[in-house]
């Protein structure tokens, strides 16, 4: 039996370090309790005790939360799946952020990911731990097994009215060997009381008191506070300052240079100021005679890079996909329509600025991070300190938004090179300016859309020519870039038929640094195909809801074209099926009051299904968005509220996109600087939104970004239902309205 | 340069700069991180305070101009999350990332103070100096409306 354990535990390891997520349940008990079966392996990796599951002897129950939470509910979510297969008491489960341990946890939280990847893995987690305590209350009790049911945070024995929590059966349970995770039993989804149920966030009361701690809130005895001035153009670089006068403001303590850093961590470098408190630190910055090299990308401008974009069109892109001969098909057509769309670079604009705090000893090093990406911060503070990673210990702490943008690691870094320096506890923090003007933006990019019906209004030739800032383009090592795989997704697989299709893809160049923003790639993709495809119902005297339905056609599986071994098809009766329903719920084809106009668009992202109507008015050039009703279908949702929640939330990420927000560059650098300048959708913007989430039985998919995709083009095209006016350039402009 | 001001009931003395904003005192001289820093510049709403009752952009009021004021944080609010608006925020699960949540919070309460039954109209025009960029604003309208809803506390 003890043999069984070691074997299974090495399974569970193996698992986590192949990037799935460990499969270790651990019981606090004494630190020895699995010491005879793993004395062997404890020698090479770290204890994995406490690794999903901490139940004490006198009955506290602690879940612990492997992935970061950012907003999106995540620290409620993945403890209901533990809870659900533990048959918990859901009132009286604590929830602990777990430890950095690449080896033991999947700790990236991403590409809404988190979900999916943790639902199988806990639930066996879960079962495994529970059929444990089953085990050890049938031997107390020495009856069989069958009769012991686990119910509410212990096992009962419904003939013998006994009940034992888990507390009192933990010293038993954990003696006993774990059981093998592909064979034990899950519960039957129709016995699930937490799972599919509404369930409040669980660090509610902490957020609504100002008692959660966020990564700026990290207090460390005898630490100092720190900014750093960075070049305003991207890629430059200090020629030379003068601390000075910076050094003479009351409060500052050090004034040094770092150096900037490339691939990978991607930071400016810089001049840092180290002082008693954030606000003297701002001053000393400002005090701070800085002589800039500015370098090449000073001449970098959004005029200079809608200039490459036209050029870049002008020419054939590098074929992506062909399907049939489009131009051909397109020549001979009975309609033919065009249209050319074009989004700019976006900033997350996290509420919360970028922070770091890191005390860095010869010894050891302690961080806490407010990261999508604890793995990774750790692993850069070990480099910069030239510690072991098992030597840096990283806490995650609460974010005050990611949305990709926390998947970075440049803060930490910059961090970790300040308190290398130091030598003492440092925090790192960036203001709203440094926010968003040393950003990792959403591409921007620009669509040629080429497009025939025959005569039958069916769809005869689709293509698509793109250029963009590439995210691939600037991550990959040079080389090895493949800059169209990270900017079509759904777009180099729609569900449109049509036996001609093609798509062209050219690089833009740019100085202006690229990554994942809420929804990635498919902010785009599902803009301009979602806009186009009405553009072709339009052309076809369609209804845009009728039409999509019909040229989506039969239910099929659509192999996804940008990751055909790992994304899952796009199953198009689940699209056709939100589709359907979305419109059902917001009356698409009943009267509205006069000046008000529906627009309706259907996606498929992070596995997931989304439509949405939405109801516009247009007003003396103003857009006024009133309602958005929404489908979701993100396999079986585990908090319904948590996935109305998120959707809502990327509404208004999307409006904010949409309606305001651009990042332009002129002479190298962003001109844009606070939110005065890059304006967020207020509470009188806000839509009214209903989220309607399909009760599935499927496997759980993403549902932090879904939701972002569809409204701006469900909204552009309510504006065309309400103006005849095709916007096809986003943030939406007076003069695109007239 | 020593201020005393009253905060959250108690005298408070703190020396500082004299254009040391409000919030930097809270959050970095006294540790009180419950009030947060957005922007800087008074268009975020994060750092949302009361001083006298009114509610203020603590993160452009300079500390010298707090001398003999009360100011009442999110930490002053309640003891307990016990405020009827704070309880009106966990029943309707408004919070997300949660960062804004303190300066929406004091600008509800304010909000409340002076209408106790507000419109959606009111609403739009007290809150909407309070950024929420997990775009929460519906749940913030429902969640004010609850709390004017409620008894008033014993």
């Amino acid at each position: 039996m003890a043999t069984a354990s070691v074997v299974n535990r090495r399974d569970f390891l193996k698992t986590g370090a192949a990037g799935g997520v460990a499969l270790v349940i651990g019981f606090h008990l004494s630190p020895s309790a699995f010491a005879d079966q793993a004395a062997e392996q404890e020698k090479k990796i770290p204890n994995p005790f406490d690794a999903w599951v901490r139940i004490t002897p006198d009955n506290h129950v602690t879940l612990i939360l492997g992935k970061s939470e950012m907003g999106q509910g995540i620290m409620t979510a993945l403890p209901m799946i533990l809870a659900e297969e533990l048959s918990l008491d859901w009132k009286n489960v604590k929830i602990e952020q777990a430890p950095t341990n690449p080896k033991i946890y999947d700790h990236g939280t991403g590409g809404s990911g988190s979900v999916s990847g943790s639902w199988l893995p806990l639930r066996q987690a879960g079962a495994a731990a529970r059929e444990m305590f089953v085990t050890a209350a049938a031997a107390r009790w020495n009856v069989v097994r069958d009769t012991c049911k686990a119910q509410d945070g212990g096992i009962l024995h419904g003939a013998r009215k006994n009940f034992l929590t888990y507390g009192e059966l933990v010293s038993d349970a954990a003696k006993l060997p774990i059981p093998d995770f592909k064979t034990v039993p899950l519960k039957n989804s129709s016995e699930f009381t937490i799972v599919g149920h509404d369930t409040r966030r669980f660090e509610s009361r902490e957020k609504a008191t100002g008692a959660a701690i966020f990564g700026l809130d990290s207090r460390v005895p005898g630490m100092q506070y720190a900014v750093i001035a960075r070049c305003p153009v991207f890629g430059g670089k200090v020629k030379s300052f003068d601390a000075a006068k910076a050094k003479a403001v009351p409060g500052v303590r050090e004034v040094f240079a770092i150096d900037p850093v490339a691939q990978g961590a991607f930071t400016a470098g810089g001049v840092a100021v180290l002082a008693d408190n954030s606000w003297a630190a701002m001053q000393g910055r400002k005090a701070l005679q800085i002589t800039w090299d500015e370098g090449p990308a000073a001449s970098e401008s959004s005029a200079s890079l809608h200039q490459q974009f036209l050029d870049n069109a002008a020419k054939p892109g590098k074929v992506v996909r062909n399907d049939g001969d489009a131009g051909a098909a397109i020549t001979g057509a009975a309609k033919t329509i065009e249209a050319i769309y074009e989004l700019p670079f976006a900033c997350h604009a996290t509420m919360e600025p970028m922070n770091c705090t890191v005390h860095i000893r010869p010894d050891g090093a302690e961080a806490w991070v407010p990261t999508q990406a604890p793995q990774w911060a750790q692993g850069v503070i070990a480099g910069v300190s030239k510690l072991p990673p098992e030597k840096v210990i990283v806490h995650t702490t609460l974010m005050g938004g990611g949305f990709g943008r926390r998947y970075q690691a440049d803060f930490v870094m910059e961090a970790a090179q300040v308190a290398k320096v130091s030598g003492k506890p440092v925090m790192v923090f960036w203001t709203r300016e440094d926010d968003m003007q040393h950003g990792f933006y959403r591409p921007a990019s620009y669509h040629h859309f080429s497009g025939a019906l025959d005569a039958k209004g069916n769809l005869a030739a689709w293509k698509h020519f793109q250029t963009s800032t590439s995210i691939d383009a600037m991550w990959s090592a040079k080389g090895a870039e493949t800059p169209e795989n990270s900017e079509f997704a759904t777009a180099a697989f729609i569900p449109y038929q049509t036996p001609n299709y093609r798509l062209e893809y050219t690089l833009a160049k740019s100085s202006v640094p690229r990554a994942w923003w809420r929804s990635v790639e498919h902010s785009s993709s599902g803009f301009v195909v979602e806009s186009f495809v009405d553009e072709l119902a339009a052309a076809a005297g369609a209804d845009p809801l009728e039409f999509r339905l019909r040229i989506i056609g039969d239910d099929r599986k659509i192999p996804d074209f940008t990751n055909p071994k790992e994304g899952k098809p796009l199953d198009t009766a689940r699209l056709k099926g939100v589709l359907r329903l979305a419109a059902e719920k917001a009356g698409w084809g009943k009267p509205l009051p006069k000046g008000t106009s529906r627009g309706i668009a259907g996606y498929f992202s992070f596995e997931s299904y989304t439509a949405a109507v939405v109801e516009v008015s247009v007003k003396n050039g103003a857009v006024n968005v009133q309602r958005i009703v929404y489908a979701v279908d993100c396999g079986r949702p585990i908090n319904p509220e948590g996935v109305r929640a998120q959707v809502e939330s990327a509404a208004i990420y999307a409006l904010s996109a949409s309606l305001h927000d651009a990042i332009t560059i002129k002479a190298g650098r962003v001109e844009q600087s606070n939110f005065h300048d890059y304006q967020m959708p207020r509470i009188n913007e806000a839509p009214k939104t209903e989220v309607h989430v399909v009760m599935s039985q499927e496997e759980p998919t993403g549902i932090g970004e879904p939701g972002l995709p569809v409204v701006a083009p469900a909204m552009c095209n309510a504006i065309f239902a309400a103006t005849g006016k095709r916007i096809r350039r986003l943030p939406i402009r007076t003069e695109d309205l007239a | 340069m020593a201020t005393t001001f009253t905060l959250n009931g108690k005298s408070q003395t703190v020396d500082v700069s004299p254009d040391m904003p409000l919030l930097w005192v809270l959050r970095d001289t006294l540790n009180m991180t419950g009030t947060k820093f957005g922007c800087g510049m008074a268009l975020c709403g994060a750092c949302t305070v009361h001083i006298n009752g009114e509610a203020t952009r603590s993160c452009i009021t300079a500390i010298s101009s707090v001398a003999g004021k009360k100011v009442t944080t999110i930490e002053g609010l309640s003891a307990d999350g016990s405020h009827p608006v704070q309880q009106a925020w966990m029943e309707e699960d408004v919070p997300q990332c949660g960062y804004c949540q303190s300066g929406q919070i004091m600008s509800a309460v304010a909000l409340l103070s002076k209408k106790p039954k507000p419109t959606d109209a009111d609403i739009d025009d007290a809150m909407s100096g309070n950024i929420c960029r997990c775009g929460t604003y519906q749940r913030i309208r429902k969640a004010i409306h609850r709390a004017a809803s409620m008894p008033a506390k014993a």
